[in-house]
C-alpha cells in the first residue's frame, strides 16, 4: 500500500457511528504529520438504520480533489450484513484491504485479490463495557491492525479525546481489544 | 449643487417642520377650536391632549389651548374626528379671505 | 490552532470570532448545522449573541437589517429556496446599505426539490446589490467571514459568503482557527454612522421620490436614483477596498493572495479554466494530469463575483489561446452568468487588442450530480483541442 496517499471508504448504518470513527482516524494522520486530510460523508438525506458511506482521503500534501473515493486501497465495514445489502466492495483496489466486523469465520468469506482483516466487534464491544451496537471505536483497532498506518497510541489518545464525556476507557479498550484479536487473511 | 456631499448615503428623514415641504397649502378645510368645549381649555388643567395625540403631521402643540401649525397642517381633519367634546370643527378654506389665511 | 472540521463549523467559528451581536436565521438543508452550531455557542454562554429563532427567512434577513440598524453586528445564513425566499428583504438590505455579512451555503433550487450542491442559487441573486466571495476550502471559509465584516462595515454593503454544499458545508478537513486576538486586532468593534437611536430619531429608507428634495435642515437629500447610484459607484471602488482588506489580513495573519483570483499554474498557460468555489481547487488535479501530458493548462478561480474583478481577470487571461469557464449555473435561455460576465471584460479591456482568446463555457454538477476529475479532465483535454460548441455544454448529462 502507498502510504503517501490513501484512500479509506467506510460503510456502516445511520447513526451507527461511521463518520465519528473516520473523523477520529483523520484527526490521528493529521496529527502524524499527513498534510492533507478529508473526511466526506455520503450526502443526502441520512436516515438511522439505513447504510450509509463516507470517504476518508489521507495525503502527505494537501488535497485539492473533494470529489468521493471511487477506487479505495481500504474498505471499512461496521456491519457485516452490509455485504448482502450494497456492493461494499465497488471500486476496491486489487490487493486492498476489507476491514469487517463480523461474528463469522475468515473462512467463510471469499473474496479473490482482496486481504480481509475481521474481529467480531459487536462481542468485543460489549465486553470493553460498551452498549450494545456501538462498534465504531472497536473497529479502528481492526483497521490499525491490517494497515499499520498510524500506530495505536496516536488513535488511542484520538478516540479518548473524542469520548472525553462518554466512556472514553471503554472505547479505548474496545479499539486495543480488537487489535489484539483481528484475524488478517490474503 | 448636487446631493454628492449630502451626509448620509441612504434615504435618512427625520421629523420635524417642513420635511415634506410646506403642506398647509395642500389644505381644503381648516381646523377650528372652539375653546368653550375644549376639555384643558374648559378645565385649565394638562388633560386630554387626544387632537395632539392623534395628529398624524405632529403639529398640534400640546398646551393650553392647544396650538395648531396651520404652516404644515394638511387639514386631514382626524383631530376634529378624535376631539371627545366636538371641540374642533373643519371649515372650508374658502371661507378664510387672503388676509387671514394662514392665521389663527 | 488547526482543527479538523467541516465547512459549516469553519463558517460559525468565523461568526464566533467576529463577535456578531445578532443572529438570525431560519434552518434550511445543507446549511443548518451551520446555524445549530451557533445556538449552541449562544446557549452556552460562549457568545455574547442574541439568538433570534425566526418562522422563515424573509424574517431571518429582516431581523437582521433591523438590528443592523440599530447598530449590532448581525449575521445570518441560507440556502437555496430559503434564499429565494428572502429575495425581497435581500435587496432591500443593500439598497440600506447595511454591513451584513450572510452565509449562502450553495444548493441547487427548486423545482424540483433537490438538496445537494450548485451555485444556481447565489449567482441568481447577483443583481440585488451585495457583495459575493466564493470559498474553495474551510481555511477560505473562516478567513472570508472574517475578512467580510471588515469589507462590509468599510463600504457599507452587505456581503454573501458562498461555500459549496456539502462539498465543503459537510466535509472534514483542517484548518486553522485565528486566535481571538488577532481577530479583534483586524476588526475593530461595529461603529455605524449612524443606529437607531430614540434620541435621534429617523426615518429609514421611507418612500423616496424620483428626484432630490430638501430635508427638514435645509439641506438638498438625495432622490431613489442618488442612492442607487452611489451603491453602484462605491461597490465598483470597493474593489479598492478588498485590495485594502486583504493586505491588512495578510498582515495581521500571515496568509493572503491575490484578492481577487486564485490563479494556478496561469503565468505560463495557453489555456485557462475558470470557475467559482471548491471546483476551482478539483480541476488543479486535471490541470496536473494535462500538465503532464505537455498541455500548457492552468486554472483559475474567481474570488469575488460583484463586484466583478474585470481588470484583474482580463489582466490575467490576455493574450490566452483559451478560456474555458465551468459553471454549476445558468442564465436560463442563455449561458451560464459567469462566463457572459467574463467576455464582457474580455471585450472592454482586450478587444482590438490581438489577445482576446476563445471563451467556452461548461455547466457541470447541476442539482449534485457528481463532478469526476476524470471528466474535468477529458473536457478540458478536448477544450484545449478545438471549440466544442458555441452554445454551452452540460458534462455528465445522461439524455
Amino acid at each position: 500500500m502507498n502510504k503517501e496517499f490513501i484512500e479509506i471508504r467506510w460503510h456502516g448504518r445511520g447513526g451507527q457511528g461511521a463518520i465519528t470513527a473516520a473523523k477520529i482516524v483523520a484527526a490521528a494522520a493529521f496529527v502524524s504529520g499527513y498534510a492533507g486530510v478529508v473526511m466526506a460523508p455520503s450526502f443526502g438525506t441520512e436516515r438511522r438504520g439505513a447504510p450509509v458511506m463516507t470517504s476518508l482521503k489521507i495525503s502527505r500534501e494537501k488535497i485539492y480533489d473533494l470529489s468521493p473515493i471511487e477506487t479505495p486501497d481500504i474498505i471499512v465495514v461496521l456491519d457485516h450484513l452490509l455485504l448482502n445489502e450494497s456492493d461494499v466492495t465497488c471500486g476496491l483496489k486489487p490487493g486492498g484491504i476489507i476491514v469487517l466486523n463480523t461474528p463469522n469465520a475468515v473462512e467463510s468469506y471469499k473474496f479473490i485479490n482482496y486481504r480481509m482483516a475481521i474481529a467480531d466487534i459487536t462481542a468485543i464491544s460489549v465486553e470493553a463495557g460498551l452498549p450494545h451496537g456501538m462498534v465504531n471505536t472497536g473497529i479502528i483497532g481492526s483497521l490499525e491492525r491490517a494497515t499499520s498506518l498510524l500506530g495505536m497510541d496516536i488513535l488511542i489518545k484520538g478516540i479518548e479525546e473524542e469520548f472525553s464525556s462518554r466512556r472514553p476507557q471503554n472505547n479505548s479498550s474496545a479499539a486495543k481489544i480488537a487489535f489484539e484479536r483481528t484475524v488478517a487473511r490474503g | 449643487m448636487g446631493t454628492r456631499n449630502y451626509r448620509r448615503k441612504t434615504s435618512h428623514s427625520e421629523h420635524g417642520p417642513g420635511d415634506g415641504g410646506r403642506t398647509g397649502a395642500w389644505r381644503v378645510e381648516r381646523p377650528v377650536l372652539d375653546k368653550n368645549l375644549c376639555i384643558p381649555c374648559k378645565r385649565n388643567t394638562e388633560a386630554c391632549f387626544i387632537c395632539w395625540l392623534f395628529c398624524p403631521e405632529i403639529v398640534i402643540s400640546r398646551t393650553i389651548p392647544p396650538k395648531i401649525d396651520l404652516e404644515y397642517c394638511k387639514g386631514c381633519g382626524i383631530c376634529a374626528e378624535e376631539c371627545p367634546t366636538k371641540a374642533i370643527t373643519m371649515v372650508d378654506e374658502a371661507k378664510f379671505s387672503d388676509e387671514d389665511k394662514d392665521e389663527e | 490552532m488547526h482543527i479538523i472540521e467541516n465547512g459549516n463549523v469553519a463558517a460559525a467559528l468565523g461568526v464566533l470570532l467576529c463577535r456578531a451581536n445578532v443572529i438570525a436565521a431560519y434552518p434550511i438543508t445543507p446549511q443548518t448545522p451551520l446555524t445549530e452550531k451557533l445556538s449552541e455557542y449562544v446557549e452556552s454562554g460562549e457568545m455574547k449573541a442574541e439568538y433570534i429563532p425566526v418562522e422563515s427567512e424573509h424574517s431571518a434577513l429582516a431581523v437582521c437589517i433591523a438590528a443592523s440598524s440599530a447598530g449590532a453586528r448581525a449575521f445570518t445564513a441560507t440556502s437555496a429556496n430559503g434564499l429565494l425566499y428572502m429575495h425581497e428583504q435581500v435587496q432591500w438590505a443593500a439598497g440600506a446599505r447595511l454591513p451584513l455579512v450572510m452565509c449562502v451555503v450553495n444548493r441547487a433550487v427548486g423545482a424540483p426539490w433537490n438538496v445537494w450542491n450548485d451555485q444556481q442559487d447565489s449567482i441568481s441573486q447577483r443583481d440585488t446589490g451585495w457583495i459575493q466571495m466564493y470559498c474553495c476550502d474551510h481555511q477560505q471559509i473562516i478567513d472570508s467571514v472574517i475578512k467580510a465584516y471588515w469589507l462590509a462595515e468599510k463600504v457599507s454593503i452587505p456581503i454573501m459568503v458562498c461555500y459549496d454544499g456539502y462539498i465543503l458545508s459537510h466535509t472534514y478537513m483542517p484548518f486553522e482557527v485565528p486566535d481571538q486576538e488577532k481577530v479583534d486586532a483586524f476588526l475593530p468593534p461595529f461603529r455605524p454612522d449612524y443606529a437607531l437611536n430614540h434620541e435621534e430619531p429617523a426615518n429609514l429608507n421611507t418612500v423616496t421620490l424620483p428626484d432630490v428634495r430638501m430635508d427638514v435642515r435645509g439641506e438638498i437629500a438625495h432622490g431613489y436614483m442618488e442612492i442607487r447610484y452611489l451603491l453602484q459607484e462605491e461597490m465598483r471602488t470597493s474593489l479598492t477596498v478588498v485590495a485594502e482588506a486583504e493586505k491588512r489580513f495578510t498582515d495581521i495573519f500571515g496568509r493572503g493572495g491575490d484578492p481577487f483570483i486564485e490563479p494556478y499554474l496561469c503565468d505560463d498557460a495557453e489555456y485557462i479554466a475558470v470557475g467559482l468555489g471548491s471546483l476551482t481547487y478539483q480541476l488543479r488535479v486535471s490541470v496536473d494530469v494535462l500538465r503532464k501530458e505537455g498541455i500548457m493548462v492552468g486554472v483559475m478561480g474567481i474570488r469575488f463575483y460583484r463586484p466583478f474583478p474585470d481588470v484583474a481577470i482580463a489582466n490575467a487571461l490576455k493574450g490566452k489561446k483559451g478560456v474555458i469557464v465551468f459553471e454549476k449555473a445558468l442564465s436560463y435561455g442563455y449561458e451560464g452568468a459567469l462566463v457572459s460576465d467574463l467576455k464582457s471584460a474580455l471585450y472592454e479591456h482586450l478587444a482590438g487588442t490581438g489577445a482576446l482568446p476563445v471563451v467556452q463555457n461548461f455547466i457541470l454538477g447541476i442539482g449534485g450530480r457528481d463532478i469526476r476529475t476524470e471528466d474535468l479532465t477529458q473536457t478540458l483535454r478536448a477544450a484545449t483541442k478545438s471549440r466544442v460548441a458555441k452554445e454551452p455544454v452540460w458534462i455528465g448529462l445522461k439524455i
